[in-house]
Order: structure tokens, then C-alpha cells, then sequence
């Protein structure tokens, strides 16, 4: 009887410890939220491994939710019990985060690295912090990609974005997103309004009506997309002959696929991703964070990511650093959206615009979108 | 009861107590005992549906936000007539002054002006900025030093816009979601390039009441063939009607895609034959034919166990009848068998209908923009643009509509009529 019952004590034991034991060393579990694809594997390849093996404790766990961070840290800050770490979002979104208290603030001089030529964080960064609780990462741009083995076309390629309207030269369906925003600037810069007006126009009801009436002229020639991945798809489908995705995307078609497709860099609408902390983290787990993206977001790392995809650092102490492709080989300064050959004529997203606007234009353009 | 009645009172039972009083004790016990059998179930639903449901849909009314974020100034503002056309005295910039104080160290300026920004695009960046630069203010002169910082803290329509919103309850979501608002002239519909819901709403409706219909159509036939052949065939067909059912829903509408698309199989085939010309292909999905197509597909199952199950009750004596009464096969199967099987048709339709009007994954893919339903736009406002007012308040309409679609349904067939075997 008694040996049972030491049996049983020691099973119970052992079953109190083993519960325990998880526990204790998920203290040093990181949750890091990102976009998935190749997006994150580039994350993986430039931060994730090298920063496991510096801190060789803690373990990072991959969680591909960025596309619903904003409304799933809300719901998690509502529940109170957050459980991210650190979470790559667009600027616009992180803008969100920011005004509903959902991010933590961040000092960039305290915070980050410097540049390897003691150039502070804020500076070396510069413009691109666009909200207090935002750390930049990459530049990426939206832009065009178009088929080039097209046979209504005969000898014709488009040179502008404007060819996206002429469906009389460029016949064929074009992707769009299924958003107002990027699609009502170009359809604005296509129907002759100036470049530096277009935010002037866009914020009056008749400039509103003026770029939808603009979109309305191809409307039958979109197939609208929500996920990055559609128009690369679709493009390599032969599904349509023009869209507009993320540049990044439209790389891997041309450059790992092979396929026949071309950039149309012509006003590209550069944007901003990079990481926020959650608010309301305990100290223990904010402070992890914060070296996370230290460490994530120095002059190396940021030109490490670059050697994956074609996204530009956003320090401008990394550009120098960008070299090969990791696997492919190709020299990558030439498909960053930021060379100068690819940046003639680009827009960069407005976020004040956009943030003030959003809801308003969005009724309006869902609306025209039903009819 | 007066008969059993004896003259000196009620009855009584064994132990002396009045009769009517013990069985009732007796029931209650009984009643007690299946309510604790219930209660896990019950309590359940409770927590973890009702609760929540009931949670959200509040959400399309609560405006505590503004009350609370701006206590001072949702006070000081009522003694302002909005009608007077003119911004408001020094007193409701000292209160703003005040709150505003309060709530940028909390961080809670963005948050209302987010909410605000919902009903007044501009009011998000008005108070952004007035956030960063409030800790420079004075004391004193705040309306002067507010107009100097943007000259919007001047204008009718933000001032407005915080009179409307200062209470904690708000109509603003459930005007929204009719596609109305409330201006200073009272309520009225929005302008004709804004209004969305009720369109999509319509559209939902109609888009549900076809698939509905489409599903009784095909899903008739096989039902009946499937009463109709002995238990082994039946069987073996039955799970060709249940494979599809247990295939996720995600490959089935992609391979909708993949059928469906201009490149497509379907189109391809069609042109091959020389149907139709490489030019014109058929547009068959990013629109409502996609919609009707893949949903149909995929709601079909529910209208078949239900419609099979009923059918197998109906006896076939009752066909022989008919017939060696001198009806015709289509008389017979018109006057006879068909009546008895409405409350199969009834079930299926209910459930096809109500699954169907509340359902975007497959719109949201296939549909395009003429074919997509409201709960995509619910979906949008829950995930993308956080308004969960408007999300709740258009998830209101949506129960309140399936409500009224089952009254109705209640009155013209009756609910009893329904039979799911």
C-alpha cells in the first residue's frame, strides 16, 4: 500500500514537473509575426538564425498573420493577454496601432542600433520613421509587371503606367488591387492631373469622382486581387497581361520562375514595412523584444535581407552593403526599387492622407466597385 | 375540479398535506433534475456563444469613447447651438485643453479620433497633431492658440461631429449600415455614389434566394433517385453526394477557380469544340454566376440529406394508390408524392438559405466585385478597417433579416412543416 502510494507521489511529482518544465523554458519562446513566404524566409535567412545563435536560449516562433495583425492585436488587447512579441506590419497599419494605443513607442535613438559610422538611429534612418511606435525595415514599392509574349500587342510594350488605360494598344485583362488607394493616383496622373496635385485633387469629392470615372474607362478589363501572391499568379497563368503587385513578387517571377514577364516601373508607389512591439508586454518580454529588434534592424542585418528579396534596406547606411542574391547569384542593387534607373518617376504612399481618408474614400470606392 | 372537491377543503394527500402542493413538489424535483442534466449544454452556450454574440452586437451602439476620452468638453459643448453658425466660446476650448491633457498622456487622444474620423474624415490628423503639439500650449486664450495650430479646430464641421457624438450611446453605426447619416438637418440618406449596404444587402438576398432555388432543382432529382434505388446502389451514391461534403471548402472553390476561369478547363473545352470563339470567352466567375456556380456546389449536400431522408419516409404504397386510382405517372407524382415531400424541401431551403446568406469565403474568391455579399463587407470592417461599430450593426441587419425571412417562412408553410427525415 505504501510503496503505491509512493509510486503515486512520485508519478505526481514527476507530472507537476514535467507540466513545469515547458513553462520555464518558454520564457524564452519569441513569438515574431510576419507576412510568410518568401518574405519571412528572407526574415529567417537575415535575422531569425543569426540572432538564435548569438542567444542560443531563445527560440523564435514564426506566426505568418501580418495580413490581420491589426485586428487580432486589437482582439488580443481587448482579452488581455497579448501573446506576439514583435510584429511586421505596413507604415499605414502601424499608424493604426499607434493611435489606438495597440503599439509601444519607440525611441529610436535609445532603442536602435547606430550606424556603423556612429550616424544616430533617427538620422540614419531619417524620413522614413512615419509613426513613434514604427522601426522601419524595407522599402518596397507597388508596381507593375506586364507579359511579354503578348500577340494583340504585335511589336508595342508599355513605357508608362498610363498603359494600363489604353486597353485600345494593351488590350487583355489587368489586375488590380481591390483597394482605392494607388489605383485612384494613377488613374489621377493618366487623366493629366500634375504629379505634385494629385493629393490636392484626390481630397476634393470631384477629384474623387474624376479618377473613379478614370477607372471606370477599364473597369470591365479588372480582375481585382487582395493577396500579393494573385497577380504573379495570374500573370504566369496568362490569366491577364498586366497587374500591379508588390515588386518583390514580380522578381521571383521574372528572375526565380523565369517567366515571361517584364517590370513596368513607372510611378511606383514606394511603402514602408517594419516591425512594431505590442503595448502592455510584461518587462521580461519588452525587453527581449527591444534587443530583437535591435539586433534585427542594424545597418548588417537590414543589407543581409536584401541578399533574399528584392526589398531595400531602409537605413541608408545599407545601401552601400547590398550585393548578390544569395542563391541566384544576380547582382540585386539593380532590382531594388530604390536604383535610380527604376526610380524616375515614383510616388511615395501619403500616410496622413490615407489615414484621415481611408474610411471615407473606401465607402466610396466600394460603392462604385457593386455598381 | 369542484366535484373532487370535498366539502371541508382541497384534497389531501397520504401525509396530509394538500395534494396539489405535493405533486408540484414532486415535479420540481423532476424539473430540477433535467434542468441539471441541461445546465453543462446550456451553460455552455451561454459562455461561449450567447455571451459573445451579445457582446459584439453591443458594440454597434456603444460611443462611451468620446464621453469618456473628452469628459469636459462633451459638457461644455451642450450649452453651444450648432445652428448659431459659429465655432464655440473660449469655455469649450479650455475644456478640450483640459481633456486633451489628460488623454495624450494616456494615449487615448488617437483612439477617439479614430472613432471620430469615421464619421468626419480629417478629425484623425486634427487631433494627431494637436496631441504633439499640446504640451507647448499656454495657459489662457485656448481658443486663440488652437485656431493658430490648425485652423480646422475653427470649423462648424468638426465641432459638429463632437456635439453629435458626445453621448455614450450612438445611432451613427445603424445609419451607417442603412447607408444614412445624421447631419445637423436631422436624418438622411447618403448621397447616391456612397450607398452600398442596402444594395449589397438586396443582392445578398437575391443571390441566396437563387441559390436556394438551384439547389432544390438539382438536389430534387438526386434525392429521389436515391430513396428510389435499393439500399446498396443508394449507399454507394450516397457517398459521391458526401465526398465533396467532406472535402475542405477551400480546394473546392479553387477548383471552381481552376474550372471556371477565362484560361480555364470549362472555357478551353468550349472553345476546342468551337462552341464559342477564342475571343469571346465566357465570363463565368468574378462575378455572380461564380457566386451561384461554386455555392450551389458547395451548399448542395444540405439540401439533399434532408430532402433523402424525408423521401424515404414517404411510403411507395401511396404512389400504386394513386395510380390504380387512375392518376397519371405526373398527376401521381404531382398530387401525391410531391406534397408529401415539402417538409424536406422546406428543411433544405432553410438551412440552404440561411447558410447561404451568411456565408464569404467562397464569394469572397470566386465573386469578384458583383458577386460578393454583405458578410464580406462585415468581414472587411471586423479585420481591415477595425470600424467593429459598423461590423455589428451590419450584423444586426443580417439576424434581423434571417428573423424576419424565418417568420415569414413561418406563416406561409409553418415551422412544424419542416423535417430533416
Amino acid at each position: 500500500m505504501i510503496t503505491k502510494l509512493k509510486y503515486a507521489i512520485a508519478a505526481g511529482t514527476f507530472a507537476i514537473a514535467a507540466a513545469l518544465a515547458p513553462q520555464g523554458a518558454e520564457a524564452d519562446n519569441m513569438t515574431i509575426v510576419s507576412w510568410g513566404g518568401a518574405y519571412s524566409k528572407s526574415q529567417l535567412r537575415a535575422y531569425h538564425e543569426p540572432y538564435m545563435k548569438k542567444n542560443p536560449g531563445v527560440k523564435i516562433i514564426n506566426d505568418e498573420s501580418s495580413a490581420e495583425a491589426v485586428a487580432k492585436l486589437r482582439a488580443m488587447a481587448e482579452a488581455k493577454n497579448t501573446t506576439w512579441d514583435v510584429v511586421d506590419v505596413v507604415a499605414a497599419d502601424a499608424i493604426r496601432l499607434c493611435d489606438e494605443g495597440l503599439a509601444m513607442t519607440i525611441n529610436p535613438d535609445k532603442h536602435l542600433a547606430k550606424a556603423p559610422d556612429g550616424t544616430p538611429a533617427s538620422k540614419d534612418f531619417g524620413d522614413l520613421l512615419v509613426s513613434e511606435c514604427f522601426i522601419p525595415q524595407i522599402v518596397y514599392s507597388t508596381t507593375f509587371g506586364y507579359r511579354t509574349n503578348v500577340k494583340e500587342w504585335g511589336s508595342k510594350e508599355p513605357k508608362d503606367v498610363c498603359a494600363v488605360f489604353d486597353t485600345k494598344n494593351f488590350p487583355g485583362k489587368r489586375s488590380l488591387e481591390k483597394r482605392p488607394v494607388n489605383n485612384l493616383e494613377w488613374a489621377l496622373l493618366c487623366d493629366g492631373v500634375a504629379p505634385n496635385k494629385v493629393y490636392n485633387v484626390l481630397g476634393t469629392p470631384a477629384g474623387i469622382d474624376q479618377a473613379l470615372k478614370k477607372l471606370a474607362t477599364i473597369k470591365d478589363h479588372i480582375i481585382w486581387w487582395s493577396a500579393g501572391a494573385e497577380t504573379p499568379q495570374r500573370l504566369a497563368d496568362g490569366q491577364i497581361v498586366m497587374g500591379s503587385t508588390y515588386n518583390g513578387r514580380l522578381f521571383s517571377v521574372i528572375e526565380e520562375q523565369k517567366q515571361p514577364v517584364k517590370m513596368l516601373w513607372d510611378w511606383q508607389v514606394f511603402d514602408l514595412d517594419g516591425w512594431i512591439i505590442p503595448a502592455g508586454l510584461s518587462d521580461a518580454r519588452k525587453k527581449r523584444a527591444l534587443d530583437y529588434v535591435k539586433f534585427a534592424t542594424d545597418t548588417q542585418r537590414l543589407a543581409d535581407q536584401a541578399k533574399y528579396i528584392s526589398y531595400g534596406p531602409a537605413r541608408k547606411s545599407s545601401a552601400p552593403l547590398v550585393g548578390k542574391h544569395a542563391d541566384l547569384g544576380i547582382d540585386m542593387a539593380p532590382h531594388m526599387p530604390t536604383d535610380p534607373k527604376n526610380a524616375k518617376t515614383t510616388l511615395l504612399y501619403n500616410y496622413e492622407f490615407w489615414a484621415d481618408n481611408r474610411d471615407d474614400i473606401d465607402a466610396k470606392f466600394q460603392a462604385w466597385l457593386t455598381k | 375540479m369542484s366535484d373532487l372537491q370535498t366539502a371541508d377543503g382541497p384534497l389531501l394527500a397520504a401525509d396530509g398535506t394538500s395534494l396539489k402542493a405535493s405533486i408540484s413538489r414532486a415535479l420540481r424535483r423532476q424539473k430540477i433534475r433535467a434542468l441539471l442534466l441541461v445546465a453543462p449544454l446550456f451553460l455552455f452556450i451561454c459562455i461561449t456563444f450567447l455571451a459573445p454574440i451579445a457582446d459584439m452586437l453591443f458594440r454597434s451602439v456603444e460611443n462611451n469613447i468620446v464621453p469618456e476620452t473628452l469628459p469636459q468638453t462633451t459638457q461644455a459643448i451642450q450649452a453651444w447651438d450648432p445652428k448659431s453658425g459659429e465655432a464655440p466660446g473660449e469655455a469649450v476650448y479650455a475644456a478640450l485643453y483640459a481633456d486633451l491633457k489628460v488623454a495624450v498622456k494616456a494615449r487615448n487622444h488617437t483612439k477617439v479620433a479614430s472613432r471620430l474620423n469615421y464619421e468626419t474624415p480629417g478629425i484623425a490628423s486634427l487631433f494627431r497633431k494637436s496631441g504633439r503639439r499640446i504640451k507647448k500650449m499656454k495657459d489662457g486664450n485656448y481658443k486663440e492658440q488652437f485656431l493658430k495650430m490648425d485652423k480646422n479646430w475653427g470649423k462648424l464641421f468638426v465641432w459638429e461631429t463632437i456635439h453629435r457624438f458626445s453621448g455614450p450611446y450612438t445611432s451613427g453605426y445603424f445609419l451607417s449600415s442603412v447607408d444614412a447619416e445624421k447631419t445637423s438637418e436631422g436624418v438622411s440618406l447618403k448621397p447616391e455614389d456612397e450607398r452600398l449596404y442596402l444594395y449589397l444587402l438586396w443582392r445578398t438576398m437575391l443571390l441566396s434566394v437563387v441559390i436556394t432555388i438551384t439547389c432544390v432543382l438539382l438536389g430534387y432529382p438526386i434525392a429521389y433517385i436515391l430513396a428510389d434505388l435499393p439500399l446498396r446502389t443508394s449507399n454507394l451514391l450516397m457517398i459521391l453526394v458526401l465526398l465533396p461534403f467532406w472535402t475542405s471548402l477551400l480546394v473546392r472553390t479553387s477548383s471552381w477557380i481552376v474550372l471556371l476561369q477565362e484560361q480555364g478547363v470549362i472555357n478551353d473545352f468550349l472553345v476546342m469544340l468551337g462552341i464559342i470563339d477564342d475571343q469571346s470567352r465566357l465570363a463565368l466567375m468574378y462575378n455572380e454566376t461564380g457566386t451561384v456556380i461554386a455555392m450551389t456546389h458547395i451548399l448542395l449536400p444540405f439540401m439533399i440529406l434532408p430532402l433523402f431522408s424525408v423521401m424515404k419516409t414517404v411510403s411507395p404504397s401511396y404512389m400504386r394508390a394513386a395510380k390504380s386510382l387512375g392518376a397519371s405517372d405526373w398527376t401521381a407524382f404531382w398530387r401525391v408524392y410531391f406534397p408529401n415531400t415539402i417538409p424536406g424541401i422546406g428543411a433544405g431551403g432553410v438551412l440552404v438559405f440561411i447558410l447561404a446568406i451568411g456565408y464569404y469565403i467562397t464569394p469572397e474568391l470566386v465573386g469578384g466585385t458583383s458577386g460578393i455579399f454583405i458578410s464580406n463587407r462585415i468581414a472587411y470592417h471586423i479585420s481591415s478597417s477595425l470600424n467593429w461599430g459598423l461590423g455589428a450593426a451590419l450584423g444586426v441587419m443580417l439576424l434581423g433579416v434571417v428573423l424576419v425571412m424565418y417568420f415569414i417562412y413561418d406563416k406561409i408553410v409553418g415551422i412544424d412543416n419542416v423535417k430533416l427525415g
